[in-house]
């Protein structure tokens, strides 16, 4: 292999991971949502877009980048709150047809309210100037240091959730609830405020996650769902309720996307015509997360670590 | 729970009410009405299909959008190649009759369905749900990507298919054309549905554990099950194709397969009328809303929201619950 490809490999590779904890984020909150409260919840990636939304609007208007940090935290963790104590709550008991749909109820709701406060056109946020100028990581190896922070902030979450679950008390009662939730209820553990504490912690992560993917990818209208499908590829993957799944899947699936969009067409150029090649690339690299979880859910119906029984 | 009488009694109430008013509708609608309930037709069906699946057989499909959209795009392919006299893949000649079209888009459906349900029904719960969606993305992307049929611009068929030499343009003509489709396969599906195979789908539903102890094998049964249903949903999608002359990635996308559940649910899931109620209630909805607002999705939104926190059992259980009332008010 060249030096020249070896570098662009390289490139992507990063490009993936940084993908991936950007779906790790996402797929932590969820998968917790659902391993431990049973809620199947489609409006995930409207806190992801309320997030977003709040941080890049006051930064924008401050200048500030770093003020955008807690306003998307405020902003989506509010959000999540309210939302689960108007709707979610109401859901526990039910099937799951009545989750998604009343949840995906909220994702047109989520929608029409900022396309109403805010309008259609994208919003944007500049990168701090510090941040974006590609640093020389290897010799020709050039990376925006924006992305490393990104890459590194997510894997200090991962690094936090794990402690918060493994080595805290309400980590305890999560890891309990998610193998099971009857139980835990009935050793009298308010599971109500579990549920809450959960959620919240949720919504946070998915309004850090919406905020600092803002500069890479636009924030609109819309950017939530497109992001939950591939979360929840990533939640089944992993297997319900595991952070860890959500953790592993969420950097295998994002390498593995990231790989195939950059890889693909380029690779089918040489059997038919680019714009074709182009288009049936980008094609199956978009099919291919989805490929991959039917392929792990036929050998593992769970998934790849999944919680309880 | 409204005892057998009473749903008997909304159930021929709602059966006499529909017929006389499907046959008499070209008389008084105007033809933007006409149109509505043409799609609401065509709609029902593929929220009928999804109804045999998830309300007869408790299997969330979130995937239906599949079969529907590929529905559609039989249409749709097999016009392009009948347009340009070019076999499709080598072989295939292209067809606009639509006695050839809709039997093949209904055979494709089914296959897919048959592929799609063999994996699927591997798992269950969440797992079954988000792999169903899995599946149809999987073809949504694919079409996306497929420039030979219009990529994300989608296939116009200039033409509706032909049919018996009836005069297709005619949106009269049409909607009876689809009016005896829909009552097919409606008789089709309350056979299907009232047969032994029906009763067993209704049984797994309650307890597949059971069931099995019966001797029925759940898979076989289930997998059966989600075939008809995906072919259902195809003949949906060709009929559609037919009368919008159109057929886009729009037919596969998810919110599509969202939006026939939310038809499903307004109705009553698991009821034989409900999905005919609830895909009314859902496009009237949404033409009315549409026409008021630019924002009609956020009110068709809290909509959803008050249906499904509010209520259980849909249109169909209240309309039951009105005819229990009205009999205990003579007795």
């Amino acid at each position: 292999m060249r030096p020249g490809s070896m570098i662009l490999v390289l490139e992507q590779l990063l490009n993936g991971l940084q993908y991936g904890v950007m779906l790790f984020l996402l797929a932590a909150g969820l998968t917790l949502i659902f391993g431990i409260m049973g809620v199947i919840n489609l409006a995930h990636g409207s806190l992801f877009m309320v997030g977003a939304y709040a941080g890049t609007l006051v930064a924008g208007a401050t200048g500030n980048f770093w003020l955008g940090i807690p306003v998307a935290l405020v902003a989506a963790g509010a959000t999540g709150l309210a939302v689960e104590a108007l709707v979610i709550r109401r859901l526990y008991a039910r099937d799951h047809l009545d989750q998604v749909l009343a949840t995906f109820g909220l994702i047109l709701i989520f929608n029409q309210i900022i396309t109403l406060t805010v309008g259609r056109q994208p919003v944007f946020v500049a990168i701090p100037e510090s941040l974006a100028a590609p640093v020389e990581l290897l010799p020709g190896l050039f990376y925006p240091p924006y992305r490393l922070l990104i890459i590194a902030a997510g894997l200090l979450v991962a690094l936090g959730l794990y402690l918060l679950i493994n080595r805290t008390r309400i980590g305890m009662l999560v890891r309990a609830g998610a193998t099971n939730r009857d139980m835990v209820r009935a050793l009298g553990v308010d599971i109500r405020l579990l549920y809450t504490v959960v959620f919240g912690l949720g919504a946070l992560l998915a309004g850090f996650a919406g905020y600092v993917s803002g500069p890479i990818s636009a924030v609109q209208v819309g950017m939530g769902e497109q992001i939950l499908l591939s979360t929840f590829v990533v939640v089944v993957v992993g297997g319900v309720g595991s952070i860890k799944g959500a953790c592993v899947a969420g950097i295998l699936l994002g390498v593995v996307d990231t790989m195939l969009r950059a890889f693909l067409p380029g690779l089918l150029r040489g059997v038919m015509p680019a714009s074709e090649a182009d288009a049936l690339g980008i094609g199956i690299a978009s099919m291919g997360i989805y490929l991959l979880m039917a392929l792990v859910l036929l050998i593992r119906p769970k998934g790849l670590f999944a919680a309880g029984g | 729970m409204p005892s057998p009488d009473a749903r008997n009694l909304a159930r021929r109430i709602g059966l006499a009410v529909l017929v006389v008013a499907l046959l008499a509708v070209p008389m008084f609608a105007d033809s933007s009405s006409l149109s509505l309930v043409t799609r609401i037709l065509i709609y029902s069906i593929a929220a009928a299909s999804l109804n045999f699946v998830l309300g007869y057989g408790g299997m969330i499909s979130l995937g239906h959008a599949a079969f529907f959209g590929i529905g559609g795009y039989v249409v749709g392919m097999l016009f392009v190649h009948h347009a340009d006299a070019t076999p499709l893949m080598g072989f295939i000649p292209g067809s606009n009759q639509l006695l050839v079209t809709v039997p093949a888009a209904v055979v494709v459906s089914g296959l897919l369905a048959l592929i799609i349900g063999a994996l699927s029904l591997r798992t269950g719960g969440v797992q079954f749900i988000m792999i169903t969606l899995a599946f149809a993305q999987m073809i949504f992307f694919f079409f996306v990507s497929l420039k030979a049929y219009g990529g994300e611009d989608g296939i116009i068929v200039r033409r509706t298919n032909e049919f018996l030499g009836l005069n297709m343009r005619d949106r009269v003509t049409l909607y009876y054309v689809m009016l005896g489709f829909w009552a097919v396969f409606m008789l089709a599906l309350w056979r299907v549905v009232h047969s032994s195979f029906g009763t067993v789908l209704r049984g797994m539903k309650q307890n597949e554990r059971r069931m099995a102890a019966l001797g029925y094998a759940p898979y076989r049964y289930k997998l059966y099950a989600f075939v008809l249903s995906g072919m259902g949903a195809g003949l949906s999608g060709a009929l559609m194709a037919n009368f919008l002359r159109f057929a886009s990635p729009d037919m596969l996308h998810w919110t599509k397969s969202a939006a026939l559940m939310t038809m499903v649910i307004l109705g009553g899931v698991g009821s034989f009328l409900g999905p005919i109620w609830g895909t009314a209630a859902y496009l009237v909805l949404e033409t009315w809303l549409a026409a008021q607002t630019e924002y009609w999705q956020l009110w068709l939104g809290l909509i959803l929201l008050a249906v499904v926190l509010g209520t259980r059992g849909g249109i169909n259980a209240g309309m039951a619950r009105l005819a229990a009332l009205m009999m205990r008010g003579r007795g």
